[in-house]
């Protein structure tokens, strides 16, 4: 029988600090038993428990995406007792990851079809993971138009600057990125908060367009009201949930909206889903 | 105390009435023996579901801190220290509140009734000196005095402290009370047996913080046994760990406890945790002259620093 | 299915029998009540009692257990490694379980026991007991098991169920598991099956119509999830309610849990301890935001998933068994049938015609 409590162990491969305020860093993992990196074969919107002994688990959102081999990667938020004790750790230092969790985003039903994916401040992990996916030349036929709409406070307060800056020359994805305000006088992108540039910039909803929503409640609160006047249908609204969780596989009981666990049976769910649970989240 | 409730609801309804109040917290009748539920009444039209009995234990002042509305509220002697308590500690305004006071004999030990009993109790009759249990297949009578509340048996402040209007005239108070008689007992044995008695004592204990939760004095937001950073004990059921909570938790009400009992009667174990909150009683009684609850004017002893405050137990 | 016949005076001895090779638990008296503890060498269940104050859960799913331990010992070539700790491997044996009880098990198998995920200590530790029923022929008044999906008679969770029969218990054997431990109890007087049917359908008629109490939850299923859950009700249901975590710890199928580490020096665990969804820090984020940060978000999810997420998860009922602790042991009076009942007969209210 598998233990799905047991964490695989890894080792800190590298620390990024993402972010001006120094509260967000980026840990890539390798693992120590290399079968098991097989083992934890994930898909894009998935997460899995960050394992410190002594300290306790963290769900945090997959960043890496599935087609990059030989390493896990996460940006995790300093808040709590195991965040705040990983961002003390080293390189070298040995913790685990327990996963993948979650169903991620449902990339058979968006296949052939037009993304708007919307994130803003720190929840940009997964959508990281998801642009990488999409823009592997073995998947970026698969998939129609692509426009990002990521917003952060400031722009030092965006995550994966070098990469956004990539993407942004690129011509098989629209980029808009935005900063709710700066005094910089060389920022050359959009000012202004997530669900108003999304207004501006994102196609109009059709049976061919998905919306994948990732951020703060918020953010998420303004841009719903702005989907639904560009035409998005409730289940092309697609968003991914936060819960307080510990087993991650449905069995502990907290994470749960209704019937539904934020853990197994999401942590995606298309608005449509959503509108028929409690809004416990 | 049978015969008081008439009088209760003429007052809540009349409070109602002349919108002197939002609403007025009070017991209902339980849904099992031995139990009243406490519930709110906010229309005039629904005083008559408010009950008075020996089954109203559970301390009202419990529900009143964090509220806004204008409250009446029924309180005993205790209820009613305890909501000078929640004024001083500003967890209340006492303009909010219309204190609808009632003089206490003492309320029904609903443990000892239960294991008493040969069976599930099904019906409790009670009258001014004795109370009848009705089970499937048995029936006994007992003094009150035999099946009271440990606490209301030694209590000498049955009357409420402070009150808008009164249920029925002011009881007497009981007299050559010994409050401490089991304290000094534990206070006498050795360190061993100490350690043995406070083991056996809470064995049984199951984490469900029954006793904190029923405690009108444990409001902090996040109590110290769920802080997480720094996490001050452990979560499991080691003994040291249930220890700490109930040695920490009765030391935080030093002072402040007014023994209502509302703690040992809401434990579902039956846990006498009251021996350690009346040893902290005592201890205030002696080294400060202090009951808690008895003054809106002076702050409790371990509130403030006097420099004539005891200092012989620094060592 | 066979029917045996127990004397009395030899239900002790296959007891000791069994003390061999199982490791056995029944209810004890204490000072109050009853409650379940392990059968030492000269120790009997007593079986004169109604139920036990806390459920017999903790023997397969205990309030604290250990999931893995680890090391911080730099020195240590595992050090910061979790590692699983060796799991129950002797068979034991509940005597005396009451059949709400057993049956409260098979609901919680559900959530341990998924398509997808199994938890390993809490499907071990079944798999290693058996449990050995003792019908109900004096049902408490706050029983409600025949309305709850239960009964004092049910057989669905036990290995073996007992029937007091005057000077002997009737005991039907209905899993394999039952049978070897029969075997191993040396109890193997076959009864007259006839005969003995019909005195446990007697004694079960009658144990039924002792029944009092009783639930409606025809409802249920059909009554809309946000609709029940905006129901006005849940203010005035929750007042009362000090958020404790009694109802919650004495139910036999409440199965939520926390995941802890404990060190000690550089050695630690990782353990497992029962939660309670009554309590505000089971759900709060990182953050502080607390998705059920109100007495009446967290009262209305106990009931919620009770009466009403379980039963549209799973279609096959509550989850509960009617056992009654909750109500038997709740502070304040929060009455699960009262509760059950407004659930069910509640009608969301239609949208009033404008007045003309």
């Amino acid at each position: 029988m598998q233990n799905p409590y047991l964490p695989y162990p890894v080792r800190i491969d590298e620390i990024i600090t993402e972010t001006e305020d120094k509260n967000l860093k980026t840990f890539k993992f390798v693992f120590l038993n290399p079968e098991d990196e097989e083992k934890f074969a994930y898909r894009a919107g998935q997460f899995a428990e960050l394992s410190i002994a002594g300290k306790g688990e963290i769900p945090i959102g997959i960043a890496s995406s599935p087609t990059e081999k030989g390493f896990v990667m996460f940006t995790v938020n300093k808040v709590g007792l195991v965040s705040t004790h990983l961002h003390a750790m080293q390189v070298g230092d040995i913790m685990g990851i327990r996963g993948p969790l979650g169903n991620s985003y449902p990339w058979d039903v968006v296949k052939g079809k037009n993304l708007v994916i919307i994130g803003g401040g720190f929840a940009f992990t997964t959508l990281r993971s998801s642009i990488i996916y999409l823009l592997d030349p073995q998947n970026r036929a698969d998939y129609g138009n692509i426009d990002v709409i990521y917003g952060a406070r400031t722009p030092g307060m965006l995550l994966y600057r070098d990469e956004l800056a990539e993407w942004e020359a690129r011509d098989d994805i629209n980029m808009h990125i935005t900063v709710d305000g700066t005094d910089d006088p060389d920022w050359k992108y959009n000012t202004g908060f997530v669900p108003t540039i999304a207004d501006q910039k994102a196609p109009p909803g059709d049976d061919d367009t998905y919306a994948i929503i990732c951020g703060p409640p918020i953010m998420i609160k303004f841009t719903q009201p702005v989907l639904d006047r560009n035409a998005y249908a409730h289940d092309h609204i697609i968003m991914s949930l936060e819960n307080r969780m510990k087993c991650g596989v449905g069995m502990c009981g907290r994470c749960n909206i209704g019937r539904e666990f934020v853990c197994k049976d999401g942590p995606v769910f298309t608005l449509a889903e959503l509108n028929k649970t409690p809004k416990e989240y | 105390m049978l015969g008081y409730i008439d009088k209760i609801r003429e007052i809540a309804k009349g409070i109602l009435e002349n919108n002197k109040v939002d609403m007025v917290i009070g017991f209902r009748q339980g849904t099992v023996p031995m139990m009243n539920e406490p519930c709110i009444i906010k229309r005039p039209e629904d005083v008559d579901n408010l009950v008075w009995d020996g089954n109203c234990g559970i301390n009202l002042a419990n529900y009143l801190p964090g509220r806004t509305e204008k409250i009446g509220v029924i309180a005993k002697g205790c209820d009613s220290r305890n909501i000078v308590n929640h004024i001083i500690e500003n967890k209340i305004n006492r303009e909010q509140l219309y204190i609808i006071g009632v003089p206490c004999k003492g309320m029904t030990d609903r443990h000892k009734l239960a294991a008493l009993a040969a069976g599930e109790i099904v019906a409790v009759e009670e009258s001014a000196n004795s109370v009848m249990i009705k089970g499937a297949d048995f029936e006994n009578t007992f003094p009150k005095h035999d099946v009271m509340q440990q606490n209301c048996l030694k209590c000498t402040h049955r009357n409420p402290v402070i009150y808008d209007a009164l249920a029925v005239d002011l009881a007497d108070e009981q007299t050559d009370i010994d409050r401490y008689a089991d304290v000094r007992q534990i206070e006498e044995l050795s360190v061993e047996a100490k350690q043995q008695h406070f083991t056996d004592l809470f064995a049984a204990c199951i984490r469900c913080y029954a006793c904190r939760n029923a405690c009108p004095l444990c409001y902090c937001p996040t109590c110290f046994v769920d802080e997480s950073r720094p996490q001050w004990l452990g979560k499991g059921q080691d003994a040291i760990d249930i220890h700490t909570f109930h040695f920490l938790r009765a030391f935080h009400c030093a002072g402040r406890c007014t023994d209502c009992g509302a703690c040992e009667r809401a434990c579902p174990v039956g846990i006498n945790m009251r021996t350690l909150t009346k040893k902290l009683e005592k201890d205030c009684a002696d080294l400060y002259n202090w009951e808690a609850g008895l003054t809106l004017d002076t702050r409790p002893p371990l509130d403030m620093y006097d420099v004539g405050d005891s200092d012989a137990f620094i060592k | 299915m066979e029917i045996l016949k127990i004397k009395k005076d030899d239900l002790s001895k296959g007891l000791d029998a069994l003390k061999k090779s199982y490791r056995l638990f029944g209810p004890a008296k204490t000072e109050s009540c009853h409650e379940f503890k392990r059968l030492e060498q000269d120790e009997q269940p007593d079986f004169n009692f109604s139920n036990t104050r806390l459920s017999p859960k903790a023997i397969i799913y205990p309030q604290s257990e250990t999931m893995f331990t680890y090391s911080l010992d730099e020195n240590d070539e595992d050090a910061h490694i979790l590692k699983e700790v060796n799991s129950l491997d002797a068979p034991q044996a509940v005597i005396g379980i009451r059949p709400c009880d057993a049956d409260a098990f098979l609901l919680v198998k559900r959530n341990f026991d998924a398509p997808d995920y199994k938890d390993p200590y809490w499907l071990n530790a079944y798999a290693k007991t058996t449990l050995v029923g003792l019908a109900c022929e004096k049902p408490c008044p706050t029983c409600f098991c025949t309305t709850a999906g239960s009964g004092p008679f049910s057989e669905r969770g036990v290995d073996i169920l007992l029937a007091d029969a005057g000077d002997d218990y009737l005991a039907k054997v209905i899993t394999d598991k039952g049978s070897a431990l029969a075997k191993a109890a040396g109890w193997d007087a076959p009864s007259d099956p006839d005969s003995a049917t019909e005195e446990i359908e007697r004694l079960k008629t009658a144990a039924e119509e002792k029944i009092s109490s009783h639930v409606e939850t025809d409802h249920l299923d059909k009554i809309d999830t946000t609709a029940l859950h905006q129901a006005p009700f849940w203010e005035d249901t929750a007042f009362a309610c000090i958020n404790c975590g009694t109802c919650t710890f004495l139910c036999p199928t409440c199965w939520c849990f926390d995941i802890q580490d404990e060190t000690c020096g550089a050695k630690g665990e990782r353990l497992r301890n029962w939660d309670s969804c009554m309590f505000p820090i089971f759900t709060v984020h990182g953050t502080g935001h607390n998705p059920r940060g109100t007495k009446k978000q967290r009262v209305r999810q106990r009931f919620m998933h009770k009466l009403k997420y379980y039963v549209d998860k799973y279609e096959i009922g509550i989850q509960c068994v009617g056992c009654g602790r909750c109500i038997r042991s709740c502070p304040v009076n929060i009455d699960i049938r009262k509760i059950c009942n407004l659930m069910n007969h509640y009608k969301p209210d239609t949208v009033e015609e404008p007045a003309s």
